[in-house]
């Protein structure tokens, strides 16, 4: 046993950071605010570096990796808020040929889908099976989401047309839980970027003529912060090593309270800038509301490790 | 990240399982918990159990009697010792888990000959003077004075929140050197015999209604200069090496335990008809990812204890443990309901002792402030 990560794991971690700095700093974080359409450029050039297809074997033009790996690449593109359907892509490698791929999952209502318009094709998921739709078929209608760097869709076509779909030779439970795990590590990336935001301001913004980091109302925050962060890490690894539904929920149940709680107080320490359209945190809150919802939510994790409990 | 166990740690694993599942069954039935003397023989009876059959000292290094085991051992042994019911470490907290470890990191080779093998054979029990009636959170304000007087420090002061102070053989004392030197630098660590004369210790009831901890009186007790660990003035170092990693590993056991009483608070819950509120399972569901994940975070410390920097993931496990296992005692009160009234209920004791963990061993307020000072270098308070 040992739970470091290995230099190989950490060099991987720092390059995707390095990428992601790179191609995606604030200016394109707020150019994709405004813009609609999904950056292909960017997109293709996460898929050149593997982003997708890392985990598949290398004659099928992966690089063989693990969950682990994808988990530490996953955590930076949620520091850096990279928008897109990122995990349903990853999970579509190998199972579909199309670079852009969208989840609609049958089993949650209202039926509502993200980034249906940007996608080539669709993993529809229901209780039992995996099926694969053209994002036409569902005759999307678009719906304002409450994150603007998150394109979302009322979709139309319930069960009764699905049959008609070709199923996918895959586990639809597997799916759904390294769906749930990849989302949590976007989720870990948010918790510790709004985590280093709220300590960056606390240490600079002065009032009564001191950092407020020094007053330990604004201090007790930020230590909690690192708290959610640390144990919402050590949930996603050790669920990225050992890919148990139980420690999956656990993931997924402390990454969404870290993500949605550090962005919370992250834009409280940052005060009235923190309530503007101009300061990004409100970017890194909406989008931790958004993940919250996707695979499981807190009640059906929460339900999941109850029903584990010893009878 | 590897999780994963060797064939050798599998094997360390079934011997010790083997070996627990034979002695358990021999030990005496465990002392009533008023009565301290009987719990002393009983908790060094079981460590020298344990030190016979080269279970003591797992990750202590061979040269001072420990099995010199890695991290994963060490977590096995924690692991299946709990699992197993045996007993805890009781009256050798302090000498197993804070005392022993600080001279192992500290002292000459002519003090771990000393100190450490009586520890690990069950055969000295150590306490902790570090708190004091004016020095609490503020733990380096401490007044009990140590002046020198040729190779003897004559101490005195008072110290106050003592565990196990009736039926220990040694303390490891905090005292002011230097009067004038401001805060932590003028403290120095000392081992003091509790039989020496000056000594007087007077119990503290709990709210609990037992008496695990005293207030001791120290009145001009002549300590050898040989008893002093480190350097003059050099005591808040030497205690503070070893504290944080302990505070990171030390309640693995009951983090082992807590994952066990949710099980058992849940098993009630489906029997007197809780469990039909999803509000109480979603609760008990809660609690279990908490107690999962901490048990994540002590594999994340022991992982990293080589690393140098073991304090991050002992404050932050302290402060969440310590909030976890109150939550799950206030849970288990839910699901019992009015039963949880019975002072007779294992649990209902539990619920009592678990509100001194925010404030022992640093109150959370101090923990937090260590957090967001030490490890996100926010600026200190006015």
């Amino acid at each position: 046993m040992d739970f470091r990560l290995t230099e190989e794991q950490q060099a991987l971690r720092a390059g995707a950071r390095e990428l992601l700095a790179g191609r995606f700093g604030r200016e394109r974080l707020r150019a994709a605010v405004e813009a609609k359409d999904l950056d292909r450029g960017l997109w293709a050039e996460l898929a050149g570096a593997g982003m997708f297809s890392m985990r598949l074997a290398e004659p099928e033009g992966g690089a063989g990796l693990g969950l682990p790996e994808a988990v530490l690449v996953f955590e930076e593109a949620g520091r850096a808020l990279l928008p897109g359907p990122l995990v349903a892509t990853h999970l579509a490698a190998g199972l579909l040929d199309e670079a852009v791929v969208a989840v609609v999952d049958t089993t949650r209502r209202p039926l509502l889908a993200e980034h249906l318009a940007d996608a080539q094709a669709v993993l529809v998921l229901d209780g039992k099976r995996v099926r694969r739709a053209d994002p036409a078929a569902f005759d999307p209608v678009p719906e304002p989401c409450l994150d603007p760097l998150t394109p979302l869709y009322r979709v139309r076509g319930g069960p009764h047309t699905m049959e008609s779909l070709a199923v996918l030779d895959t586990d639809v439970r597997t799916l759904r839980r390294q769906g749930a795990l990849l989302t949590a590590a976007l989720q870990l990336g948010i918790a510790l970027r709004t985590l280093e935001s709220a300590v960056a301001h606390a240490r600079e913004r002065e009032q009564f003529g001191r950092p407020i980091g020094s007053f330990q109302a604004v201090k007790h925050l930020c230590a909690d912060m690192l708290g959610r962060a640390e144990v919402a890490r050590v949930a996603v690894y050790a669920a990225s090593v050992t890919g148990d539904a139980v420690d999956t929920a656990t993931a997924k149940l402390l990454a969404d309270e870290a993500a949605v709680r550090n962005a919370r107080d992250c834009l409280q320490v940052h005060g009235g800038t923190g309530f503007t359209w101009e300061a990004d945190v409100h970017l890194f809150l909406k989008r931790a509301w958004v993940h919250a919802t996707q695979y499981a939510d807190a009640a059906a994790n929460e339900e999941t490790l109850a029903a584990a409990l010893r009878r | 990240m590897d999780l994963s166990r060797t064939p050798a740690e599998e094997a360390f694993r079934a011997e010790l399982r083997r070996w627990l599942a034979h002695v358990l069954p021999q030990l005496p039935p465990a002392p009533d918990p008023g009565d301290w003397p009987g719990r002393r023989a009983y908790d060094c009876a079981w460590q020298r159990m344990l030190h016979d059959a080269g279970y003591a000292g797992i990750h202590w290094p061979k040269e001072v009697g420990g099995r010199g085991a890695g991290p994963a051992e060490h977590l096995i042994h924690l692991e299946e010792t709990e699992k197993a019911g045996a007993p805890y470490v009781g009256a050798n907290f302090v000498g197993l888990l804070h005392a022993g470890p600080t001279i192992a990191a500290e002292g000459t080779a002519e003090q771990r000959r000393r100190w450490l093998p009586p520890i690990l054979r069950g055969e000295q029990v150590w306490c902790q003077g570090f708190s004091e009636p004016q020095a609490g959170s503020d733990l380096a304000s401490l007044r009990t004075r140590a002046v020198r007087e040729g190779d003897t420090y004559v101490v005195t002061g008072s110290k106050l929140w003592t565990s196990h102070a009736e039926v220990a053989d040694w303390c490891e004392l905090l005292v002011r050197t230097d009067p004038e030197a401001p805060g932590h630098r003028g403290i120095t660590w000392l081992a003091m015999p509790m039989d020496a004369p000056g000594v007087t210790v007077r119990p503290l009831r709990t709210l609990a209604g037992s008496t695990e901890f005293a207030q001791v009186f120290l009145d001009e007790v002549r300590v050898p200069v040989a008893n002093r660990l480190g350097a003059e003035n050099d005591g808040w170092r030497v205690t503070m090496v070893t504290l944080s990693f302990e505070r990171g590993t030390a309640f693995a056991g009951e983090v082992v335990a807590c994952r066990r009483t949710l099980g058992e608070v849940a098993a009630q819950a489906r029997s007197n008809g809780a469990w039909d509120d999803p509000v109480v399972r979603r609760r008990l569901g809660r609690l279990a990812a908490e107690f999962s994940a901490l048990w994540s975070l002590i594999a994340w410390n022991v992982s990293h204890a080589g690393d140098g920097s073991p304090g991050l993931g002992g404050s932050v496990f302290k402060l969440r443990y310590s909030h976890a296992r109150q939550e799950l005692f206030d849970a288990a009160a839910e699901v019992l309901g009015r039963g949880s009234l019975s002072a007779a209920h294992r649990w209902t004791h539990e619920r009592l002792s678990s509100l001194s963990y925010t404030i022992a061993a640093g109150t959370s307020q101090i923990q937090r402030n260590i957090v967001a000072e030490r490890l996100l270098g926010l600026p200190k308070g006015p």
